[in-house]
């Protein structure tokens, strides 16, 4: 088992026709993930390296049976996007783009929940299930197949941790990658209740940063509901009050969403935190060698 | 993005929310005009991005021209620091706007709940101090409602606001009329945040906003023309802030001696909390981004080096979709163009890491050593930093 994306995963790609649109949708390609369709109006009837393109993602739908979104248009266009991913009724929309506006999102989260339609991100790398399927920008050379859990905001933090983890022997069942904007159609929780329910996972890293409240929401979740280790990570100590760290999400309100307050609700839950990405991931090698 | 108490009320004019009377001057000539115009008595108002202004004699009432003149020759140009000592922010501009009488002061605002996923309102009749102390004193006193964004707010649901906010009656409706326009203003504008503080009642028993605080979702600048300009024309704004937002990079100013360029937000920021640990202070955030390539670095170290206060450069890439060759060869082009005179720690890691740091031993830069791991190399600048000290 993995969660969110395995082998039954049918992918289209809404934007395929761009240039990050198809280099990463070739590249998940390439990995072994069943790219079914691209998506572009006024494209449709071309095809991209072999991969028919569509006009709407219900044509894709349809047509191709895709159960599965990506979102690689642009930000002014993706809650458009996204919105027509869930009306088409795909079970899965994971948003790629950057950039994309607060007041988009905010009717565009509410629908996906109403629907029953599983949003990651935006401006999130994607999710990757080891062995089985890829799907966003997340390098893959860097995660072998195996049962820890990966859930984060930040995505190059994620390879950081990843890599150390490798060397160490150690593989993933499934990154996610939930995304640095201020309103993402899924938190930590609902990532870690994903993991906890899921026979591949034994161990989970959880990989936070400065910003809102979800990492402290997280930690009374964890310890309620969460039996499976925890072992965390917080980036953001030293940003300064008022001050976007280059993810929209990522600032520090007045005295609110700070990386201490997020890292002593996860230690006053029993999660240990490493200090660094490098401490976190020995952290984990160690839960999961003993 | 943060907009001036003054852009925030012609905001609020467009909106239909009452403001005082009022208009925007930098320099003195143009205040007293516009106190001319208005009648006194004025209050006069620095402009700058933070609270406690009265309590730093940023805000004055005048009753004749020569007060007017007298004021706001003191308050333009003065610096103010905020309540915690952020700033000092330099006064440019002054609001002049006519002198309320005040019966009550409530406080009302909009805020996006990224924990709800909501616009979240909020109204007390307790205005005039912050909304913490508000929440502190007297919970009860501070009414919330969150508002489903599909359905919108209804002036039946402002109203029970109101009433259960324990609005004076005689302006439930106006208080509430006032709720409507201000949760339009919001979506509208695309603001994350709009705090009236205080929203008054005046003598003849009229609503009015009389500070505005407003932040704009700068991703939705592009369909904001006119506020996209406000926020441009911020003198203030750190000059490298300034250079790399003209080239296309995500720059913060902090205020120590070591510069910091790493690729994506949460590395970078990561890299700014090893630094310290380490003993180190970091002098800015950089994130490079997630592909960078070799004319990025060049930018990046341009902007990162143009800070005199800048000892030594600290480099952490872990190269996913980044390709580590290509960074390498950004780093030999900016020391080809660039009189780079601090030394360069670079630690690469990741996709064609080989590569890269072959091209850098080949290059054989002045200046620059090579460290395998994060903290090695913070612990490496850290170093380097304080022996230029």
């Amino acid at each position: 088992m993995s969660i969110i994306i395995d082998s039954d995963t049918k992918l289209a790609v809404s934007g395929l026709t761009g240039r990050e649109g198809s280099f990463h949708g070739l590249r998940n390609r390439d990995y072994g993930t069943d790219l079914v369709a691209g998506v572009t109006p006024g494209k449709g009837g071309q095809d991209v390296d072999g991969v028919p393109v569509f006009d709407s993602i219900a044509e894709a739908v349809s047509e191709r049976g895709a159960n599965t979104s990506m979102i690689f248009v642009p930000a002014r266009f993706a809650g458009a996007a996204i919105e027509e991913a869930i009306d088409a009724g795909v079970e899965t929309v994971i948003a790629i783009t950057e950039g994309i506006p607060v007041h988009d999102m905010l009717p565009t989260y509410w629908k996906a929940r109403e629907r029953g339609v599983r949003l990651i991100g935006p401006n999130c790398p994607g999710v990757l299930s080891p062995g089985k399927a890829n799907v966003g920008i997340i390098p893959a050379q860097f995660f072998d197949r195996g049962s820890i859990g990966v859930v984060s905001k930040s995505g190059t933090l994620t390879y950081q941790i990843g890599n150390e983890l490798k060397q160490a022997g150690l593989g993933n069942s499934t990154i996610v990658g939930i995304g640095g904007d201020p309103i993402v159609g899924s938190d930590f929780i609902d990532v870690l209740e994903l993991f906890e329910n899921d026979l591949e996972t034994e161990l989970i890293v959880m990989v936070g940063e400065i910003g809102g409240d979800a990492e402290e929401r997280a930690a009374d979740h964890i310890a309620e509901s969460v039996t499976k280790p925890v072992v965390g990570y917080i980036a953001g100590f030293t940003a300064p009050p008022g001050k976007q760290m280059g993810h929209a999400g990522a600032i520090i309100s007045g005295s609110s969403g700070t990386a201490e307050a997020k890292k002593d609700a996860l230690e006053a839950r029993g999660v240990r935190v490493g200090t660094s990405p490098s401490e976190a991931a020995a952290i984990a090698a160690e839960i999961a060698g003993s | 993005m943060d907009l001036l108490e003054y852009q925030g009320k012609q905001l609020f004019a467009r909106s239909g929310v009452a403001v005082p009377e009022g208009g925007a001057a930098a320099d003195v000539d143009a205040a007293v005009a516009v106190a001319e115009r208005i009648g006194y008595p004025c209050v006069i108002k620095a402009q700058v991005q933070i609270g406690g202004r009265g309590k730093a004699g940023g805000i004055k009432v005048a009753k004749d021209s020569d007060e007017a003149r007298a004021h706001a020759g003191s308050i333009i140009g003065m610096d103010i620091r905020g309540p915690r000592g952020e700033g000092p922010f330099k006064v440019h501009e002054v609001w002049v706007e006519v002198a309320s009488e005040i019966d009550a002061e409530y406080y009302a605002s909009v805020i996006l709940d990224r924990s709800a996923k909501k616009p979240l309102l909020m109204l007390s009749r307790m205005g005039g101090m912050n909304v913490e102390e508000i929440a502190e004193t007297d919970p009860d006193a501070l009414v919330r409602l969150h508002v489903m964004p599909s359905a919108g707010l209804s002036i039946d649901d402002a109203r029970r606001l109101a009433v259960d906010a324990q609005i004076d009656e005689d302006v439930v409706e106006a208080v509430a009329e006032t709720m409507v326009k201000l949760y339009g203003a919001f979506g509208a504008n695309d603001a994350t945040l709009i705090e009236v503080n205080p929203l008054i009642v005046t003598t003849a028993r009229d609503v009015v906003a009389l500070d505005a605080k407003v932040t704009i979702d700068g991703s939705a600048l592009f369909r904001h023309e006119q506020l996209a300009e406000a926020v441009d024309d911020d003198p203030d704004q750190d000059p490298q802030e300034r250079m790399a937002k003209e080239r296309g990079l995500t720059y913060v100013a902090l205020d120590g001696d070591i510069g910091i360029l790493g690729n994506g937000a949460g590395l970078c920021m990561s890299t700014l909390d090893v630094v310290a640990n380490a003993g180190g202070r970091p002098a800015n955030f950089l994130d490079a981004g997630g592909g960078s390539k070799a004319e990025a670095i060049v930018d990046a170290l341009e902007v990162i080096t143009s800070n005199a206060r800048v000892k030594a450069v600290l480099f952490n890439i872990f190269g996913g979709i980044t390709r580590c060759d290509e960074v390498a060869k950004g780093i030999i082009e900016a020391f080809e163009r660039v009189e780079i005179e601090v030394p360069l720690v670079v630690r690469l890691d990741g996709t064609n890491s080989e590569e890269g740091l072959g091209l850098l031993a080949e290059a054989g830069l002045p200046n620059l050593s090579v460290e395998k791991t994060m903290l090695g190399a913070a612990e490496a600048v850290v170093e380097l930093a304080a022996g230029r000290a």
